[in-house]
Parts: C-alpha cells; sequence; structure tokens
C-alpha cells in the first residue's frame, strides 16, 4: 500500500512544485510588485516557449526509455537553416515544414543509427550533438545568419508588448502540449512508446515493432526540436549557430522535474510542460531578485536533484 | 563435555546439520533436515526441484537463518552471520550462475576482496604467488593470470571461482550443479580437481540432477523430498532406481483435472530445429486439442526450444511449419499474427511491464484492434481486461492497477489472459506454474485443461513432473540440447522421465 503521503505527491507532486516557486518569489518585497503581473506571467510564458516544444520531444524519448543529447545542438542547426532559407526569400510556411523536416532528419538519424549500430542512445546522440552544431556552424559559415525580415520574427512577441493578447509561439506550443498528451494516451503508436520504455523485452514479445518504433520516436521528436528552433530563431531574429548550447540540458531536466523516469515507462506531458514552466519561473524570479546568473544556475542545479528525489519518494515502493 | 573414549573413537564429521527448519510465510521449505558430511568425502545431495536443496545451502551459506535445529562445524556450533562469515569460518559455495568480474583479469578475479595488501597498496607480488598457490591446488598452475576472465571458456571460469573459493581454506566446498553447462570432456577436468580437493581433506558437497555424475564422484548421498531427509547412505551401496524412488516416492495427486480432448488437425510442426549451444536438434508435431509438454533439466533447451520457435531468438538451421508453409525466419509479431502466442518463464524481466496497467499488459498484442486509424477506444480495452479480471479471478483493486502490485500467481494470471485474449490457439507456455502459490496453480491447471478442450493447442514447458504427468497428451524429454524421447503420457512414469532427463537409459545416446 502507498502511503497518503506518497499518492498525494503523485497526483499532484509538478503541480505542487510550481506553486511553491511561485509563492517564494512572490513573498519577498523586492519582487512582489511585478512578479504576480500579468505581463510577468506573458513573459514567462513566452520565455517558457522554446523548452516545452523540445520538451515535447524529449518526452517521447524518456517515455521510451531514451535519451536525446542532441536537442540544443538541433535546435541551433534548425535555425541557421531557417535563417539561411529566409535569405533565399522563402515565405513563412515553406519555412516551417522545412525547418521541421530539417530536425526530423537528425532524429531520423539518431534513431537508425541507434536501431543499426545497437548503441545506447546517450553514446549515438553524444555523438549527433557535436555533428549537429558542427553542422550548423558548417551552414552559417562560423556567424549568425541575417535576414531582412520575416513574418516569422513576429511569432514569439504581440504587437503591442502591453496588450493582453500571448504571442503565436505560446499558442502552438499548448496545442502542441494537448495534440502530444491525446495521441501519447489514445493511441497505439503512444501505447507502444510506454510499452517499450516500462519493458523492451516485454514489447518484443508482444509483437511490438521496436526497431521500427523506434526510429520513429527519434524522428518525430527530431521534428520537435525544428520547430522549437524556429522559435529560437523567431525569438533572435537571425539564425545563430552557437546558440542553445546545453539547451538539452534543461529540456531533459524539465522532463524528469515533470515526474518522468529516466529508465522509461512513465511520463507525462502536462507534467513535462509544468516542468519547463517551473524552470522558467525560476529563471524569471532569480532575475527580479537580482541575483547573479551564476546563483540561478544553482538554484536551478538543486532544483533538479530535489524533482528527482521526490519523484524516488513517491514511486518508493516500486524503488525499494 | 565428552568422554575421551568417544572423541578417540570418532572424529566429529566435517559438517552435522540436525533438525533444520525454515518456514517462508507459510510455506514450509525445510521440515527437519538431517546432514552429516564427513571429513575428505563428497557427499552428493539429491532431490527433485523444490525439494530444499537451495533453501538448504542458504542457510548452509550464511544467505538465511534456520529457524530451527543444530548446526556443527568440525564440532563447533556453527551459525553464520552472513555469507561472509560462512566463507570466513570454513564455509564456501560455487553457485551454478558463475560470479565472476568478467573484465577482470583472472589473478585479480581469484584475489577479489582479499587482496595482498599493505596500507591499501596492493602487494602484487605476495597476492599473484596465493593465486597461483591456489591454482596449483587445483593442477592449474599454468592458467594465465592476466587474461581477462571473461576470456575464458566456462569451465576455466569455474577453476578461476573455485580457486577464489579456496582462499579462505575451507573446511567445506559447497557446488551447485557444477556441470549444468559444461561439456563432458570439462566433467572429466572437474572430477579431477574434486578429487584434488578430497584428497586435501576437503569436504565437497555436490549437488546435482545428474545421477550418473553423483555415483561416480560421490562417496555418500543423501536425498531431499519435500523438504525433509528422506535417505543417506554410502554411494556404492545404492542404485539409480533407488535414488529415484526415494527422490519421486509421491503420488501423483489429483491436482490435475483430465478433461476430454481429442487430438485433431496437425497445426504446427518443427523440424530439426538447432541454435547452439543449447538447442541441437528438435522435432515435434502438434495437433489442435492436444498439450505436448517438454520436460528436462534447467538449461537441457527446452526454453531455448520454444523461444526459437515463437521467434524470439533465430534459429540457425531447421524449420518450423505453423499451418502450411515451413519457415525459419520468424518474428513474434508474425508469430502473433499467425495465432501462435507466448508466456515466458521470466514474468518480472520479459514477461509483464510491470509498471504499466494490467490493462496495457493484457491488451498489448492486439491495440490496433480496439479502434480505427490507430486509435485506441479505451472503454472497449477496459471492457476486455475487466472481464479477464472477473473470469479469471485476478486478485487487484482495478484494471488500471500496475501489474507490479499485483502478487505472482496474479501476475501469471494476467501475463495468461494476454494469450487468451488475443486469442492465440497454439500457446508456448515456459513454465507457467513457476512461483505461484497451490491455489494459483489449480487454477492455471484448470484453465489449461479447458484450453484444450477448446481445441487450442498448446506446449508447456515445466520442470515439475507430476504437473507434466497430470496434464499433458504427449511428453518429450529434452536432454543436452536435443529433444529425443517423445511418448504418449500412458508411456511415462516420473521415473522415466527423470532417467530419460538426466541422460540414463530411455533417451537417445550422446554423441
Amino acid at each position: 500500500m502507498k502511503l497518503p503521503i506518497q499518492r498525494l505527491l503523485a497526483q499532484a507532486g509538478p503541480f505542487l512544485g510550481l506553486l511553491v516557486v511561485i509563492v517564494l518569489f512572490a513573498i519577498p518585497t523586492e519582487t512582489r510588485e511585478f512578479f504576480l503581473t500579468y505581463h510577468n506571467f506573458k513573459i514567462i510564458l513566452t520565455q517558457t516557449v522554446i523548452v516545452a516544444v523540445g520538451a515535447l520531444g524529449m518526452t517521447l524519448i524518456i517515455v521510451s526509455g531514451g535519451i536525446d543529447l542532441s536537442a540544443g545542438s538541433s535546435i541551433a542547426f534548425t535555425s541557421v537553416v531557417g535563417a539561411l532559407l529566409i535569405q533565399k526569400g522563402w515565405g513563412p510556411a515553406p519555412v516551417l515544414a522545412a525547418v521541421v523536416l530539417a530536425g526530423g532528419a537528425i532524429g531520423l538519424l539518431n534513431g537508425a543509427a541507434i536501431a543499426a549500430l545497437r548503441l545506447v542512445p546517450f553514446i549515438i546522440t553524444l555523438g549527433t550533438l557535436g555533428v549537429a552544431r558542427g553542422a550548423a556552424k558548417w551552414l552559417g559559415d562560423n556567424q549568425t545568419v541575417n535576414y531582412d525580415t520575416s513574418p516569422i520574427n513576429q511569432w514569439m512577441t504581440t504587437a503591442d508588448p502591453f496588450s493582453y493578447a500571448l504571442p503565436a509561439g505560446v499558442w502552438v506550443a499548448v496545442g502542441l502540449a494537448v495534440v502530444t498528451a491525446v495521441y501519447l494516451r489514445r493511441t497505439v503508436f503512444g501505447r507502444h512508446i510506454f510499452a517499450l520504455g516500462s519493458n523492451e523485452a516485454t514489447a518484443r514479445l508482444c509483437g511490438v515493432p521496436v526497431t521500427r518504433l523506434k526510429i520513429a520516436i527519434y524522428a518525430l521528436a527530431g521534428c520537435y526540436f525544428g520547430l522549437a528552433g524556429l522559435f529560437q530563431l523567431a525569438r533572435l531574429r537571425q539564425g545563430d549557430p552557437t546558440v542553445a548550447v546545453g539547451l538539452e540540458l534543461d529540456i531533459i531536466a524539465a522532463v524528469i522535474i515533470g515526474g518522468a523516469s529516466l529508465s522509461g515507462g512513465v511520463g507525462t506531458v502536462l507534467g513535462s510542460m509544468i516542468g519547463a514552466l517551473i524552470m522558467a519561473v525560476l529563471r524569471n524570479g532569480s532575475q527580479q531578485m537580482g541575483w547573479p546568473t551564476y546563483f540561478q544556475e544553482i538554484i536551478i542545479g538543486l532544483v533538479i536533484i530535489g524533482a528527482v528525489f521526490v519523484d524516488r519518494l513517491r514511486q518508493g515502493k516500486r524503488a525499494s | 563435555m565428552s568422554t575421551p573414549s568417544l572423541t578417540l573413537s570418532s572424529a566429529p564429521p566435517a559438517l552435522r546439520l540436525a533438525g533444520i527448519r525454515k518456514d517462508f510465510g507459510g510455506t514450509q521449505a525445510l521440515r527437519g533436515v538431517s546432514l552429516e558430511v564427513a571429513a575428505g568425502e563428497v557427499h552428493a545431495l539429491i532431490g527433485e526441484n523444490g525439494a530444499g536443496k537451495s533453501t538448504l545451502m542458504k542457510i548452509l551459506s550464511g544467505a538465511h537463518a534456520a529457524d530451527a535445529g543444530t548446526m556443527e562445524l568440525s564440532g563447533q556450533p556453527y551459525a553464520p552471520a552472513d555469507p561472509h562469515d560462512a566463507r570466513c569460518t570454513g564455509v564456501a559455495m560455487i553457485y551454478q550462475e558463475l560470479n565472476l568480474a568478467l573484465h577482470l583479469p583472472a589473478g585479480e578475479n581469484i584475489l577479489l576482496g582479499a587482496e595482498s595488501a599493505r596500507g591499501g597498496w596492493i602487494d602484487r607480488r605476495a597476492s599473484r604467488e596465493r593465486a597461483r598457490e591456489a591454482l596449483a591446488q587445483l593442477g592449474h598452475a599454468d592458467l594465465d593470470l592476466d587474461r581477462p576472465a571473461g576470456r575464458f571458456s566456462i569451465a576455466e571460469q569455474q577453476v578461476i571461482e573455485i580457486a577464489r573459493a579456496l582462499l579462505t581454506r575451507p573446511r567445506v566446498l559447497i557446488m551447485d550443479e557444477p556441470t549444468s553447462s559444461l561439456t563432458l570432456a570439462d566433467t572429466e577436468r572437474l572430477f579431477a580437481v574434486i578429487q584434488r580437493l578430497r584428497a586435501q581433506g576437503v569436504s565437497v558437497i555436490y549437488i546435482s540432477h545428474f545421477l550418473e555424475e553423483c555415483r561416480r564422484i560421490a562417496d555418500r548421498y543423501t536425498v531431499l523430498k519435500d523438504g525433509e531427509t528422506v535417505g543417506t547412505g554410502a554411494m556404492a551401496e545404492v542404485t539409480i532406481d533407488r535414488l529415484v524412488t526415494l527422490m519421486t516416492g509421491r503420488e501423483v495427486r489429483n491436482l490435475y483435472p483430465r478433461t476430454e480432448h481429442a487430438a485433431g488437425a496437425l497445426v504446427l510442426e518443427v523440424r530439426n530445429l538447432s541454435r547452439r549451444p543449447r538447442l541441437r536438434s528438435a522435432s515435434l508435431q502438434l495437433r489442435a486439442g492436444e498439450i505436448f509438454g517438454l520436460a528436462g533439466l534447467i538449461g537441457a533447451g527446452r526454453t531455448e526450444l520454444v523461444r526459437a520457435i515463437f521467434g524470439l531468438d533465430a534459429a540457425e538451421a531447421g524449420s518450423v511449419v505453423v499451418g502450411g508453409t515451413p519457415e525459419r525466419e520468424a518474428d513474434p509479431r508474425g508469430r502473433w499474427r499467425q495465432g501462435v502466442g507466448f508466456l515466458s518463464e521470466d514474468r518480472k524481466e520479459e514477461g509483464l511491464m510491470l509498471s504499466q496497467s494490467i490493462t496495457d499488459n493484457l491488451t498489448l498484442t492486439k491495440l490496433g484492434t480496439f479502434g480505427r486509424f490507430g486509435w485506441i477506444d479505451a472503454a472497449r480495452q477496459r471492457e476486455a481486461a475487466r472481464r479477464w479480471v472477473d473470469e479469471l479471478r485476478v486478485k487487484c483493486r482495478e484494471p488500471g492497477q500496475a501489474a507490479g502490485e499485483l502478487s505472482g500467481g496474479n501476475q501469471q494470471k494476467v501475463a495468461l489472459a494476454r494469450l487468451l485474449e488475443h486469442p492465440a490457439r497454439i500457446l508456448l507456455l515456459d513454465e507457467p506454474t513457476r512461483g505461484i502459490d497451490v491455489g494459483s496453480k489449480a487454477q492455471v491447471y484448470e484453465l489449461i485443461g479447458q484450453l484444450a478442450s477448446a481445441g487450442k493447442a498448446i506446449v508447456m514447458v515445466s520442470s515439475y513432473l507430476p504437473e507434466l504427468l497430470g496434464l499433458c497428451d504427449t511428453i518429450g524429454v529434452m536432454c543436452r540440447g536435443e529433444l529425443a524421447a517423445v511418448r504418449p503420457r500412458s508411456e511415462w512414469s516420473e521415473a522415466d522421465l527423470l532417467r530419460a532427463a538426466t541422460g540414463g537409459a530411455s533417451a537417445a545416446p550422446i554423441a
């Protein structure tokens, strides 16, 4: 039997975490006035978009029992691809499609290599972390790729910064989260991802096409990273091959804080989204507190450890 | 206090156990075991699976504590706190599954945890000398100490492990099924090692299912049955038949419902299937409504055979015919489509997704049928699960509960229900009653009988002979990778099965 406290944590864990960080920053006098305003939340939500879209893809991978360390590099690579295409005069829709496919191509490579070489995802994606980063710099001729203007620049802001409207990117992230949550729960594909992550041997025994499924998961996740790359491009208004270094760790952290297990089979889209929000709130709050960035880094590091520890507590019975 | 005359007339035995009892939450694993092993004697410990040998060995090696009874080592009371304590006191154990750090050199493996050291620094020369000494004791002084353990053959790895055990100068060395993965030539070499140990005054407790081997190497024997010692004596004065009678002894009880099932059309034919080294050659024919039992020792190739049939492991040669076309290459996905289902012997590692719900576990092979275009109608899926949970009386809160939270028997029902829900017409069941309680066992037997009556064809691997004799229509015995003896159940007795499984008279000669 689970203890009542464990059951409570299991149900509300990530939500509680989010509430705690919000309350923590709402109390001090330095931040009290501005922190709890709509405009601040608009900023936080906008700042969450890139990590959130990446975390959707990463949720698929982590639930399947894998990992993708190349997400940050993929985001840089696809943002450079997008900027080059805009330079060539492509419209927003073709750029969107091409960038998503470019991300998907990197994912496809990851998945195919994992399946064909039978190496662990950690090794393969550690390799593509370097490969994609290098390819981005190569494509961008080792500098940022600038372009005059593009409608894509508007996707991460609103025309009037003080309006109550939210940028398109936020809505895309929310919509994509809903779609992902639904197919993860309600389709054969989604349930097979859970089966693969929970016990690969059982999945194989039960006729789940394990190899094909792995390739599909990494390719699809790559598409999410590609989209995140496009939002990265929209935010900077340029393609930067040196952007998003280490962002894969933020993305993985968001998924883990959201309750997913690195050993696979456990994880939810809602949890990952809240995980991404927790990270963004921490960043935003520490900035307003005037804390130096090194202090933010320490805080976020500790939160990751704390979150996984709480996760262990709530799965206490299974772990023992 | 003992009188001088007594101590003079008889030296105390190296090991003496009397009245050992052990309960595991209501089941009596040991109900009064006695065992006496003289110094410098090889003592065979014999018994069927579940007779209590493993429990007894765990108590001797300090992994468990006995509930009652006395243990003496060379006349001194012996009560090891843990395996390390047991080793230090003079009882060492060689497990069937070897415990070596395969990447480390042989020499380091032998000395692991007992290195000669000064102030934290390993004294390499002294260490090597001790390792060399231990190997010399076994007649393997020339073994390369610097080669990683994983690059030695299984037989040589065993020598490394025995050498490690010798470092603590044990008075009693326990060997659990040491020859189960050895070739005949390696078995001879192991016997030479055992004889050297005996000559040096070490007592060896030799556990094996191979009765012929026991007769050759052991001086005396003790037979366990249902947690009790049922016979002991000198090997020279006993026949194999007598040992078999002691081991089985029991009447086959009426746990097994004999339902009527007439054999129908041929549904599965296996021709000379092989996957070396464990599976050398197996052929069988299975008809609708037939229950085909596969008997044999652990490691005889039974599991390998059913896994190769199902396509979980690729066969090297031979073919499997399911409804018409012979194939050698197959995969589980295709087999399920053909209506073949598989129940793994290892529920936790392979059979079930412990972190997922009963519903997901039960319907995993056919998720696509609960809706269109890849969508799953969750209500229909739950309903299917609910039906089997009720039908098989799975004890759970709800079908959404994680499978890992159920008891072993209920987990097994969930794993079986997957085959029923699919539904499979050929069922490959590997140890379907392993590790489940008697009540659940009876239910599983009843279910298997009903399925055969309904025209399903069943292959059932089991290490428990009464179960095979009680349920099956046909029984085949595997021995060292070959399926040689296949006969109707009525032509088998428990003694015949044991003899055939241990390479005795009834089986084909071993090449």
